[in-house]
């Protein structure tokens, strides 16, 4: 008997490497620390009531930024050891099994478990302030999708330390990740960790594109949208094209390994390339739907700390919708080299030109914006200016790449990695973090310290260049990707060594940029404006952090930036506008079975990863039971009195 | 001040940068920019226009970016003008607009043209009879097979200058992607297709060859040599193998095919039909130009050009000048536009 549990427990707790005892020291630990704290301070009842049940949309939205800044260390603590192994010629730091691991998590984290929930932050922190809203159209459904995420998210690290990690690529393509060749559990972590948290993002996705068509304040109409709401429109319209592509995929490969079907086997009449296809006409309009938003969030950013309207609003709009489009004809620029012939290659690399047309134009735009303005230089500012030269660059190896003779050269070469690295970091990142740097005091109430930020910003800009640029030419002297070790006679060491110190220098940034939140959150003032940059739009209208109900009467947008016209009517001695009386708010009743739906999901996923049914079957039950339970839910709202609402606004400073 | 700083930080990041670039430029050791045959030397063409035209936008774009930053910043009593609703010029929308389309449409047109000069599976034209090398991607090795030599190497390839070389490509693995970067760009090797690759080595050298495709594990250890030689030395090599190495049979393929990392080795004999028996055991497509007929007829000893055939109808049908198609200068393109 205890020679059996003995052999269980070497097949499920993943063994034999030091780094992942220390992890699993350091996993244990964390878990008694926060359980005893939780305990000790009889926070039990507050964590359930404030955090895991809300349905309000800043709640979820904080509780996105969190759970995407610790992927954020995770996906980074794995590009470091990436790093670390790579820097000299011939390391043995990682293994091949252990290095092969690490970019893949690496991959799926930084996309699917970072930028993605980081985005879904920024949209759940901004979008209903920005647009006049009390919440989102679908509150419940915006708790659903956060625990989805989140269980999703924690099913796919467990493998770290149950079961192994998956190892076949970010895209896993096939045959690699069939069951011929990927016989762990690993791969099917990724399945079902990607599948659950996939749920969540497509209906994150309707639910933002309904809110913002039917829930814009009076007056708002489309073409008096502010740029970011208009980025987060064309970004969930590709989600909700673009994801279902990912779920069918990913269950095909799930009925291969698991019902030993052959939709993309090498045997019995299936096709690898099918696979690559469809992973790719998701994956390329998935960087899109990352970018847009960043897009956006520049579009805000440098209107106000130009204080100037945003140049060419229509072109940029039009420019936002044309990149949404085009995003779904050029996925076959990942593979030129598969031999499709020159007719579909030369399609592809024409589409692909084609976006840059309205990308370009988007820079001339912001430089404009920028252009007779009165520019200053906070953290959200220098994030900008630190992007366009970036992502312009970034652009441009992206335009080589698009060609496609030339990318037979450049394809799977260090030459591909620098390229989307400059572009994901440079445009993705820079972009989430000057959002969070911009809307933060609107969130917390308080604003970031200013000198760490700039200590944070210089370090990951300076650490981005070292870490990127030699990697082009590396690409260029034949290093392919995903290596785990090169031999001395390549020559590759020196530039190898630079990148990985230019990567210590962006890890050295983030920790600046966590002792910045840690230093604020003890030291910075409050902000009793509400509009601590000189904001234009909606939600610097109302205090920071916002009320519950965010408006205490509904506001009216006659004007693109409504809050920049009426504090200069104001200033130029005009009234304010008559305020309607107050009424009772309506708002949504909080919810516990998102977070138990969740983990019902979490629990079948992780049944069907092991291929146990008596654990699987149980949790599509209670996945039915959580279903059947919430249609049978009649109260699911109440109102705000009328008294509370004007306690609420005098506490904030805003009598009524 | 802030700024000032930070300006002047970056300038001096930027120039490292670029010197970086440079030096490293001006060795042999950047070989994609170093090609020694007529496919890379011609795809290097193509980056280094692509580059320069993109260039073109991009410098003044980045030279206005930091003007615009420098020049509009915030500070008492500035000279620059404030325009607070300037918000809209048709005019220089129109610009904008059409700078990148204009941009695009040449190099659109340069790629669409190469796209089809460079099609890898087309044969080059050359007065030379090609020399098909059979390339099966295996976990985690390559296995060369000569044909028309009835010789196969491991993880080392050797084939004369200046001739022609028809590279007919499979997996019997994961797939993986096979490049030799001074020759020419990449393509894929995939199980149960024959992929078609085309590639010469314009003076004798030893080339760097990788398998760029992550198929696994040991992944990182499909590398391999290309060497050019002259076709004496070719002749003497081949005759070499036949004398002293041994067989490769059946049971040694299956044997070779074990995932594992292998030694270059060399066998003076080929299992007759063992490619196409590779091609076809998952099925066998035919993939685009139908090589897999092809690569029997080559072990059969018949003429290689009938093989082509069906590869050159649709070059023809596109109205390729086959007969400058390989030495097809800047100045053509240009006027084709």
């Amino acid at each position: 008997m205890l020679d059996k549990i003995k052999d269980f427990a070497s097949e499920f707790f993943v063994t034999g490497d030091p780094l992942i005892y220390g992890a699993d020291v350091s996993i244990g630990l964390t878990i008694i620390a926060v359980v005893s704290a939780l305990t000790f301070f009889k926070k039990w009842n507050w964590l359930w009531k404030e955090w895991l049940t809300t349905v309000d949309h800043k709640k979820i939205g904080i509780m996105y930024v969190i759970a995407s800044l610790l992927m954020l260390f995770r996906g980074g603590v794995d590009a470091l050891l990436m790093r670390t192994q790579l820097a000299i010629p011939d390391s043995e730091f990682l293994s091949p099994e252990h290095y092969n691991q690490i970019f893949t998590t690496h991959g799926v984290i930084m996309i699917l478990f970072m930028a993605m929930p980081l985005m879904f932050g920024l949209f759940n922190l901004v979008i209903p302030l920005q647009i006049g809203a009390r919440d989102v159209a679908y509150p419940f459904l915006n708790s659903l999708s956060f625990w989805l995420f989140f269980f999703g998210a924690m099913l796919f690290n467990m493998s770290f330390v149950i079961g192994g990690s998956p190892d076949a690529g970010w895209l896993a393509y096939p045959p690699l990740s069939e069951l011929s060749h990927s016989p762990g559990v690993g791969q099917d972590f990724y399945i079902w960790g990607i599948q659950i948290s996939g749920i969540g993002s497509l209906m994150t996705g309707i639910n933002f594109i309904v809110t913002i068509l039917k829930m814009r304040a009076p007056g708002m109409k489309l073409m008096k949208m502010p740029m970011f709401t208009w980025s987060v429109l064309s970004s969930c319209l590709t989600i909700i094209l673009a994801f279902p592509i990912l779920t069918v995929t990913l269950a095909l490969l799930f009925i291969d390994r698991y019902l030993g079907a052959h939709f993309f086997t090498l045997d019995g009449g299936g096709n690898p390339m099918m696979y690559i296809n469809l992973i790719w006409m998701w994956g390329h309009p998935e960087v899109y739907i990352v970018v847009l938003p960043a897009f956006g969030i520049f579009s805000e950013i440098v209107a106000t700390f130009s204080k100037k309207r945003l140049f060419g609003y229509k072109s940029m709009v039009f420019a936002l919708m044309s990149i949404s489009a085009f995003s779904f004809f050029t996925w076959a620029h990942h593979f030129f080299t598969m031999g499709s012939g020159a007719s579909v290659n030369a399609f592809f690399a024409l589409t692909t030109m084609i976006i840059a047309i309205p990308t370009g134009v988007k820079v001339f735009n912001w430089l404009f914006t920028m252009f007779r303005g009165q520019i200053t230089f906070q953290t959200p500012m220098l994030w900008t200016i630190g992007f366009i030269p970036c992502f312009v660059v970034g652009g441009m190896t992206g335009v080589l790449l698009s060609v496609a003779p030339a990318d037979f050269q450049f394809h799977n070469s260090y030459f591909l990695i620098a390229h989307f690295h400059q572009v994901l970091i440079g445009g993705v990142a820079f972009g989430y973090f000057a959002g969070l740097y911009y809307w933060w005091p609107k969130v917390f109430g308080f604003k970031l310290n200013e000198k760490i930020g700039k200590w944070a910003f210089w370090t990951w800009n300076i650490g981005f260049y070292v870490c990127f640029m030699p990697q082009y030419i590396l690409g260029l002297m034949g290093m392919t990707r995903r290596v785990s070790s090169y031999g001395w006679d390549k020559g590759w060491w020196e530039l190898n060594l630079v990148s990985t110190i230019g990567g210590f220098l962006m890890g050295i940034g983030f920790l600046f940029q966590v002792w910045q939140i840690l230093h604020s959150i003890k030291f910075m003032e409050r902000d009793t404006t509400g509009d601590p940059w000189g904001g234009r739009t909606l939600e610097w209208s109302i205090p920071s952090p916002a009320p519950v109900y965010n408006f205490a009467t509904l506001p009216h947008a006659d004007e693109k930036d409504p809050w920049w016209e009426e504090k200069l009517r104001l200033a130029a001695g005009g009234t304010p506008k008559p305020q309607p009386s107050l009424e009772p708010i309506h708002m949504p009743k909080n919810s516990g079975i998102p977070f138990v739906m969740s983990s019902f999901f979490f629990v079948a996923g992780f049944g069907f990863v092991f291929d146990w049914l008596w654990l699987a079957i149980p949790g599509l039950i209670g996945v039915a039971a959580c279903m059947l339970v919430h249609s049978f839910r009649y109260k699911t709202d109440y109102y705000i009195p009328v008294d509370e609402i004007k306690r609420t606004e005098a506490a904030a400073r805003r009598v009524v | 001040m802030e700024m000032r700083k930070g300006l002047r930080r970056l300038t001096a990041v930027l120039s490292l940068i670029t010197m970086a670039i440079l030096m490293t430029g001006c060795s042999d050791k950047v070989i994609v920019l170093n090609p020694k045959g007529a496919i890379g030397k011609q795809q290097l063409d193509l980056m280094i226009i692509s580059t320069a035209l993109c260039l073109v936008v991009i410098v003044p774009v980045l030279i206005l970016t930091f003007y615009i930053v420098w020049k509009y910043r915030h500070q008492p009593d500035r000279k620059a003008k404030y325009d607070p609703n300037w918000e809209h010029s048709t005019k220089l929308e129109t610009i904008w607009w059409s700078i990148p389309i204009v941009i695009i449409v040449i190099l659109a047109a340069i790629t669409v043209k190469y796209t089809y000069l460079l099609e890898p599976s087309k044969p080059l034209e050359h007065e030379a009879k090609p020399l098909v090398i059979q390339v099966t991607s295996l976990d985690w090795k390559w296995l060369f097979q000569y044909p028309e030599q009835g010789i196969a190497t491991v993880n080392y390839i050797q084939f004369p200058a200046n001739v022609p070389i028809r590279f007919e490509l499979t997996s019997d693995a994961p797939m993986n992607s096979f490049w030799i970067p001074q020759l020419g760009g990449q393509i894929y090797t995939m199980s149960g297709m024959a992929m078609k690759l085309n590639l010469i080595a314009d003076e004798p050298g030893s080339y760097l060859g990788m398998g760029a495709n992550f198929s696994g594990r040991e992944f990182g250890k499909m590398q391999f040599t290309a060497e050019a030689t002259s076709q004496e030395q070719f002749d003497a090599w081949v005759q070499g193998i036949k004398g002293s190495s041994p067989a490769l049979t059946k049971e040694g393929y299956e044997q070779l095919a074990i995932p594992g990392v292998s030694e270059v080795e060399s066998f003076s004999s080929i299992p007759a039909g063992l490619f196409q028996q590779i091609v076809t055991k998952y099925g066998g497509h035919n993939h685009g130009s139908g090589s897999g007929e092809g690569a029997t007829e080559h072990h059969h000893g018949s003429d290689s050009g009938e093989a082509d055939a069906t590869d050159k109808a649709p070059a023809m049908d596109m109205n390729m000048d086959m007969g400058d198609g390989a030495s097809m200068n800047h100045e053509g393109h240009m006027n084709h536009e």
